[in-house]
């Protein structure tokens, strides 16, 4: 049992990451609120020097109001639904068939990573320039060869496109999670199960799925923080266009291109919500796993 | 006389004049530019400047939208994170008002003001006051392949019609053999796509806005424009258009791929470079396209140096513009580069070199400028300044998103009516938030 | 006990493994040799993978416009730094609610997480305003508490489930013998857990190396690393894919580098998270 000297030990040493994260959630959020119920275009000529004329909840109506909000939120679930189900599905495929013994393990291992440690820049210009280019892109290239008219990704299948190159950054690191985890799996709990003659579907489902489980929840919900906020991805590939604007994309225009710090920053009040709205469901399904 | 040679004598004048002041102290320069081929080079001389004045100069080269969104955050919130910034004609005049740029109303004598293109000057001006001096500016053209429209049998006007324009576009086009007719912007954002469709829009009669600031994409302008548009690319047009920016065209003119290409001016040094081009013995050029209605479909546009009011080295920064935007610097590039590599459109002296005359392009190119009016743009009056632009601060956000709802036709997934409900709405929406 | 395998099915695993790992790591492998090629051959048509004339001109080109070494300087300080500065905060926290847990432990490790919520184009504005109040702007130091910041909820989160693994047994059995904290944790803790936090690092490394907004938009001259190095790559005039790769190549190289270095001690480190 811990006694109250550890105790109190303790909380002093939750304390630095406490307050430092607090003071960097609340001075920004604060800030951001103050700016959602205020006037604030920089380009013509509103500063905080100035004082800036309060609005109510203008801001906040206008935003939610635009034609652009809720395909936005739309386009947001989409994408971390979709990078999800592919990175978890070809996560754990990928982590079983590592798992099997096989020549040249460690190589194929690199290679299976490799993408996570590329820059999302550096990928969503690789692969909008190089491979889904229509003309002298790779893919075009191959589908001309197979006889096809090349597909031009980025504008006619601008979300399978997105969510792919996506899902290539994102699925090595779900591969690496659920790859450790399997290997902790008990490998005579198995014989035993293949000894018993149970089939390789009963395997999975019964014994493999359920020790993944709470590897899962770590991928699925590190992985929508990250995801709720992709940006570089976006603004690299279609620039928000092709109904691949996502809500951050949104906020962007709004507080960069329009220059409207005040509608800009009402929209990221909303994207909290709906951040907390995702986190929450989140939790509901998989966060029991968490107690483990 | 060999132009060349002028050029050390003049330089050193100069360098006598600005070591006077530089001795005072050397100071570091940061400057935020554009990735533009024209700017690389200049990063190449910075020793000369160095030289000249004592000055380092450090550089922070982005790409185009990534530069524009990092500059404009620093200049509205006084970061002074730069000395000098790389902007256009249409931050300019804002920036200007706003009184965030140390006007250049002090430049010395030997720098001659007066020699800027008065289109150049008057762009990067507010109220008469020059806020950024001019590296290269440009207008656009029709730039096309000699070979193709003889193989036609055809011949390309020295000032088109757009019926001209298409009728030659579908003729040339020969899908076996990958050669499109025409190649034209179509990718997203106000600078790519949008410039493109507005000043064509201009050329049919269409504008931004009436003299009461209300959204006019219901007027039957704009869809005529756009329908023209639309039906000619599909016709003569590479497959993707959609997705296609500046870069994507030159480098498709370059491969041989297009009939023609109607952009900027400065792309006429690159298609007839051989080192990059397969065609650039067979390339010709012609007026951007009108349809008899008094507007051509060409714009202006310059990239130029402004400094951010507040700097604490704004003497420094001004030796460099001085120095970035001379004629000793033109001469530099050309004694070392070649006269077809210099930067173009940003002065009146270069056009009337007769060393730089002999160059393919200059003609047309200074023709092209001096046919664009951005204080009169449309058919119809307009309450604002820009061709391809609306000189306000929330045109490159509205912009942006109307060109959005543009491209997304291109591509085939909505028809022009529909495209054109959108922006008319959210044109109509951000101007209504912006206080209009 | 390892099972038995047959080598036929050895085989059919290996020859899957390779190609799935070679398809995955195709884009990367394209990049490398594309930035060997000249500009032409690089759009050639039709592609040529590798019998091209072997040119290091990309490279003398690209290094001849930037000063690659120092932005990858600032990319090892910023990735380094913060993740050390990181690391050094989120040890104790985590210890703390793995080892001495309350009711609110839980509550306070969602709430952690959720701080990486805000999205970063929505906070731009304040975030720059509070950079030049301190004078952090284009600074090393700015950038590495910001990049430490963005990234603490997951040192903390994965160090807690790494440390959450260790029996309390061991720890019981060490106070007994009369260690205190300090060496509890120097001694006891640590070397147990030491794969976890070499995991923790190099993940967290990697999340740093790769963060393209703040790296982007609170520099300029000094403190900008490779994430603002490849932004003036992008799209430039004329052919680019050759010089994009070369860039590209040189931008990922390092942490290519270390990450096929670590590759075992990343995996064995994430192993031991999972150990129950």
């Amino acid at each position: 049992m811990a006694t109250q000297h550890s105790r109190s030990a303790a909380r002093l040493m939750l304390a630095p990451a406490v307050i430092l994260l607090l003071g960097w959630m609340l001075v920004p959020l604060t800030m951001t609120l103050f700016f959602s119920f205020k006037k604030y275009l920089p380009m013509r000529g509103d500063s905080m020097a100035n004082g800036l004329d309060w609005v109510g909840f203008a801001n906040y109506t206008r935003f939610v109001t635009s034609s652009s909000f809720w395909p936005s939120v739309q386009t947001t679930l989409v994408i971390v639904g979709g990078v999800l189900i592919i990175t978890v599905v070809f996560g754990v495929l990928l982590a079983i068939l590592l798992d099997q013994p096989m020549w040249g393990q460690g190589m194929v291992r690199i290679f299976v990573i490799a993408p996570f440690f590329v820059m999302p820049t550096v990928s969503a210009l690789v692969w909008k320039n190089m491979f889904m280019d229509p003309v002298n892109g790779l893919l075009a290239h191959l589908w001309k060869f197979f006889g096809a008219a090349p597909v031009e990704w980025l504008s006619q299948a601008s979300m399978p496109s997105l969510i792919m190159i996506v899902s290539w950054q994102w699925l090595p690191f779900a591969t690496l999670i659920l790859l450790t985890a399997i290997q902790s799996l008990d490998s005579e709990q198995l014989e035993a199960a293949e000894m018993d003659g149970a089939p390789a579907l009963k395997r999975f489902w019964f014994i493999i799925l359920p020790h993944l489980s709470r590897a899962i929840t770590i991928v699925i919900l590190i992985q929508t923080i990250f995801l709720l906020a992709i940006f570089a991805e976006i603004f690299v590939t279609t620039g928000g266009a092709f109904g691949t604007k996502t809500l951050s994309y949104l906020i962007f225009q709004r507080v960069l291109e329009s220059q409207n710090v005040g509608l800009g920053s009402a929209g990221g009040v909303y994207a909290i919500i709906l951040a907390n709205i995702v986190a929450l469901f989140l939790m509901r399904i998989v966060g029991k796993n968490l107690d483990a | 006389m060999n132009p060349t040679r002028l050029a050390p004598r003049l330089t050193l004048g100069a360098c006598a004049l600005l070591a006077s002041t530089a001795l005072a102290s050397a100071e570091t320069l940061t400057i935020a530019t554009v990735n533009n081929g024209d700017m690389i080079r200049m990063q190449g001389y910075t020793d000369d400047f160095t030289a000249k004045t004592g000055h380092e100069v450090e550089w922070v080269t982005l790409e185009e939208n990534v530069l524009r969104q990092r500059v404009t955050t620093d200049i509205s919130t006084k970061g002074g994170a730069f000395d000098i910034m790389t902007i256009g004609m249409y931050e300019t005049p804002i920036w200007g008002a706003n009184g965030w740029l140390v006007p250049l109303d002090d430049l010395s004598a030997e720098y001659d003001v007066d020699d800027i293109l008065p289109a150049m000057r008057d762009g990067l001006s507010h109220d008469g006051t020059l806020y950024a001096a001019p590296f290269y500016g440009e207008s656009s053209m029709v730039m096309y392949r000699t070979d193709l429209v003889e193989a036609a049998g055809m011949t390309m006007p020295e000032a088109p019609t757009w019926d001209q324009i298409a009728e030659l576009a579908r003729a040339m086009t020969d899908r076996e053999n990958e050669i499109n007719g025409i190649c034209l912007r179509g990718k997203a954002g106000w600078g790519e796509g949008g410039a493109f469709i507005t000043v064509t829009a201009n050329s049919f009669g269409a504008r931004w806005f009436d003299e009461n600031w209300r959204a006019q994409f219901d007027q039957p302008e704009w869809a005529n424009a756009l329908n023209f548009f639309v039906d000619l690319m599909a016709d003569a047009g590479p497959p993707g258009y959609a997705t296609n920016g500046f870069n994507e065209n030159l480098s498709l003119f370059q491969q041989g791929k297009c009939g023609m290409w109607i952009d900027a001016t400065v792309a006429a040094s690159f298609v007839t470079n051989p080192n990059d081009s397969t065609v650039a013995d067979k390339v010709g050029f012609a007026l951007a396209p009108d349809t008899g209605l008094g507007k051509r479909s060409n714009w202006l546009w310059a990239w130029a140096l402004a400094i951010p009011a507040g700097t604490q080295k704004a003497d420094a920064a001004k030796q460099f513009i001085e120095w970035a935007t001379s004629k000793e610097y033109i001469e530099l590039v050309a004694s070392k580069e070649g006269w077809a590599n210099v930067p173009p459109g940003a002065r009146t002296s270069l056009y009337e070199n007769p060393e730089y005359q002999k160059v393919p392009f200059a003609q047309k190119t200074l023709e092209s400028i001096k046919a664009a009016d951005p204080t009169n743009p449309t058919v119809m009056p307009v309450p604002y300044v820009g061709i391809q632009f609306v000189a306000i601060p929330e045109f490159a956000g509205i912009a942006t998103e109307v060109s959005q709802e543009f491209s997304a036709v291109y591509a085939g997934q909505q028809t022009v009516d529909e495209a054109l409900a959108k922006a008319q709405a959210l044109t109509t929406d951000a101007m209504e938030a912006a206080g209009y | 006990m390892a099972r038995a395998v047959t080598t036929q099915r050895k085989t059919i695993n290996t020859v899957a493994a390779w190609v799935i790992g070679l398809l995955i790591f195709f884009p990367i492998l394209w990049t490398i040799l594309t930035s060997f090629k000249t500009e032409a051959q690089a759009i050639s048509d039709p592609p040529i993978f590798l019998f091209f004339d072997w040119t290091l001109e990309n490279y003398s080109v690209v290094q001849e416009r930037s000063d690659y070494m120092r932005f990858l300087w600032n990319s090892v300080i910023l990735a380094g730094g913060s993740t050390l500065l990181g690391i050094i905060i989120a040890v104790p926290a985590a210890w703390s609610m793995a080892f001495v847990p309350s009711r609110r432990t839980k509550d306070i490790l969602l709430w952690m997480l959720s701080t990486k919520m805000l999205p970063a184009v929505g906070v731009l504005y304040p975030i720059y305003l509070l950079f030049i109040q301190f004078g952090l702007l284009d600074t090393q130091l700015g950038l590495t508490l910001v990049l430490m910041l963005i990234n603490l909820p997951i040192i903390v989160w994965m160090l807690y489930t790494y440390f959450k693994e260790i029996p309390g047994e061991i720890l019981e059995a060490s106070r007994m013998d009369g260690a205190g904290l300090r060496e509890e944790i120097l001694y006891v803790l640590t070397p147990m857990a030491l794969p976890g936090i070499a995991s923790t690092v190099l993940l967290n490394f990697i999340l740093a190396w790769n963060e393209a907004f703040w790296t982007l938009n609170l520099t300029a001259a000094q403190a900008a690393p490779l994430t603002a190095f490849i932004a003036s790559y992008s799209s430039p005039e004329g052919l680019f894919f050759a010089k994009l790769s070369a860039a590209s190549t040189m931008a990922i190289a390092p942490i290519l580098i270390l990450g096929w270095f670590s590759q075992k001690q990343l995996v064995r480190g994430l192993t031991f998270g999972a150990v129950k």
